[in-house]
């Protein structure tokens, strides 16, 4: 009695530092694969040169990407400067070196907010089942029945123009599909005997949901996070490029069009750059994410 | 059985009852978050302090929220949607306007991304794994990941500026701005209607690369969806059967497979057709395109908060709709589902 109850908890406890350990050999494993794939190594490299330009951005960047210069406006891409400079003379590279942080403070804060939302309505929603789960259920379709760009423009018209803003309602409108995942998730293991085991034990719902069922559903969320940043991304930059996320000074990609806009068709380099890396990011993040399905779903190959 | 069917009539009208209360909801919600003070809106910034109050107890804005919403539902469903303080004419008015303009340009998108998105598809389901396919998948991932109004701007750099091949911003050049009296808002079929040919090319000039571009995005869309259905079907013993019964490939590609996927594909461009609503907010800013995703955005940089509400509700509302069509054409085409 006592040797299969502790070989269940064994199976059954998924902060327990066997599993850790497994899950840790399993990052390096998909790693692995993520980097043996062309596709998905590329994308790996590319979010991977992102975090660094931004972590060292003052110290890679050729100019002060705020400071005006008079003098050198609307220069072609030179040797002096890679990619030109804007209508006010700053040097545009140094500008997109700059934006890796404002394009990284969005996707982490994007993170930080939906993960957890979407984490909590949709394990609660499957594990309590009944009205509240058809409750929570319409909410989510109510929100996934917008397209995203359109429903974080009415957010930020609601809120108030802002790079802040500009996040918290990209956040507002990308939970549902994690919340529905989770919920999905959290249907095939609220049945499962362990969690029956923990019920019998005197385990409170909270207490099953934090310790039992959220472990279990985060490595298809974090997935599912990831395949998503490349629309947070686009998002992100439409907002600022329709003048409603970060405002210029700020040199976020999406402004950046948006400024460079007036000058664009004798001066091709204000708008082509930025929009080039947009690009390249949320390429790099559909690749990555198709890559860590593939890695993570072995149905798919 | 009658019963059953009843049954399920009734759920389903519930569910959609439900979700446009939600959706009446979150657009109240909008609107009452939004750093606009309506009565102030209405009576300008001199008004005194009784006119204020007047208006106030008019529009109800001293109520408690629960009634607003109620006398909001009740405005709706007498048809009322507001006031734009921008315009001063009604809201629903003003939409009607503009609204033509982004379906010529939403038709032309979807013509150009069904028409190439489908066989594109079906050419990557057939040859899997081969360099075509891969080629096909690098298309649709770029019409994925790039931001469409940097396209735009690329485009609008390259063929009007450079090549001087397409005419620039706006649906017909300047000099031709209301030479073509107005019927039915649609220009190509207005110019029609008039037997003006200089100006129908000149439209279908000014159309033709925002559409394409604004096509590119659904076509990776249609593209990937397409491939996927048609590898579900491949990858079927019922194909295996006709090849080795001697049936030809491309009769067992278009006769089988493709008969097969036909319903899905349809449900798949009808929701394509709504999400180019998402993409013309932004082509349409970039094109200076006078429709409804400028309307929406022009609105909400000013706060034009009935204008707003009201914008966001029939996107919703579009979206809703959609979803029912695509599931009711499920029922209707296909046996299975009966």
């Amino acid at each position: 009695m006592t040797a299969s109850f502790l070989s269940m908890q064994d199976v059954a406890m998924p902060g327990s530092r066997s599993n850790r350990n497994s899950a840790f050999h399993r990052l390096l494993a998909v790693i692995r694969e993520l980097l043996g794939n062309p596709s998905s190594g590329f994308g790996f490299i590319v979010i991977s040169i992102l975090l660094l330009t931004a972590l060292v951005a003052p110290l890679i960047a050729p100019y002060d990407p705020n400071v005006i210069n008079l003098g050198q406006t609307l220069q072609p891409p030179s040797a002096t400067h890679w990619f030109g400079t804007d209508e006010l003379g700053r040097d545009i590279l140094s500008r997109i070196i700059y934006g890796t942080r404002i394009s990284l403070t969005i996707i982490t804060i994007v993170s930080v907010i939906v993960g957890p939302v979407g984490l909590v309505v949709g394990t609660t929603a499957g594990y309590f089942g009944g009205w509240y789960d058809t409750i929570m259920m319409r909410v989510t379709d109510i929100f996934l029945s917008f397209p995203s760009l359109i429903l974080s423009l009415a957010f930020v018209a609601a809120l108030g123009a802002g790079l802040e803003n500009a996040i918290i309602a990209i956040g507002l409108t990308a939970w549902p599909p994690i919340a529905r995942l989770a919920r999905a998730e959290t249907l095939t293991f609220r049945g499962a005997d362990y969690i029956s085991a923990s019920r019998m034990q005197g385990a409170s719902s909270l207490r099953i949901i934090v310790k039992s069922i959220m472990p279990m559903c985060l490595p298809s969320v974090l997935v599912r996070i990831t395949l998503s940043m490349a629309t947070v991304i686009l998002t992100a930059a439409g907002l600022g490029f329709l003048g409603l996320g970060a405002q210029p000074p700020l040199p976020e990609w999406g402004a950046m069009i948006a400024t460079g806009r007036r000058y664009m068709l004798d001066n091709w380099w204000l708008v082509a750059f930025p929009g080039g890396a947009i690009l390249l990011v949320s390429l790099a993040f559909n690749l990555l994410g198709d890559g860590l399905r593939d890695a993570l779903d072995p149905k798919q190959r | 059985m009658g019963n059953e069917r009843l049954t399920a009539f009734t759920r389903q009208a519930g569910t959609i009852l439900a979700t446009l209360v939600g959706l009446l909801i979150l657009t109240f919600c909008i609107g009452r978050l939004m750093p606009v003070d309506p009565v102030r809106a209405i009576v300008g910034e001199e008004a005194d302090q009784a006119t204020y109050e007047m208006v106030a107890e008019r529009i109800g804005a001293n109520l408690p929220l629960y009634q607003q919403f109620i006398r909001y539902m009740n405005d709706l469903l007498h048809g009322d949607f507001g006031i734009s303080i921008r315009t001063g004419q009604p809201v629903i008015n003003d939409i009607l306007h503009v609204m033509p303009a982004t379906i010529e340009l939403a038709t032309f998108a979807i013509l150009f991304g069904a028409g190439f998105g489908i066989p594109l598809g079906i050419l990557a389901a057939v040859r899997r794994n081969q360099p075509v396919d891969h080629v096909i998948r690098f298309l649709t991932l770029i019409g994925h990941s790039m931001p469409i109004f940097w396209t735009g701007m690329i485009g609008l750099i390259v063929f009007y500026a450079v090549l001087d091949l397409v005419g620039g911003g706006g649906r017909i050049s300047d000099y031709y701005i209301g030479l073509v009296p107005e019927t039915t808002g649609f220009l190509l079929i207005d110019t029609v209607v008039a037997g003006d040919w200089e100006v129908f090319w000149d439209a279908v000039n000014h159309l033709l690369l925002p559409a394409s571009i604004l096509g590119y995005s659904s076509m990776a869309y249609i593209t990937r969806m397409t491939r996927s259905f048609m590898l579900d079907q491949l990858n079927q013993e019922y194909i295996t059967t006709a090849r080795v019964k001697g049936l030809s490939k491309g009769r067992t590609i278009w006769h089988h497979a493709f008969a097969n996927i036909r319903v899905q594909l349809v449900t798949i461009v009808a929701l394509a057709y709504g999400s180019l609503l998402e993409g013309a907010v932004l082509i349409e800013t970039v094109f200076s395109w006078p429709g409804f995703g400028q309307y929406i955005t022009n609105n909400m940089l000013i706060g034009d908060m009935n204008a707003v509400m009201t914008c966001v509700l029939l996107v919703g509302i579009i979206f809703i709709a959609l979803n029912l069509l695509s599931d009711a054409l499920y029922k209707i085409f296909d046996p299975r589902t009966r």
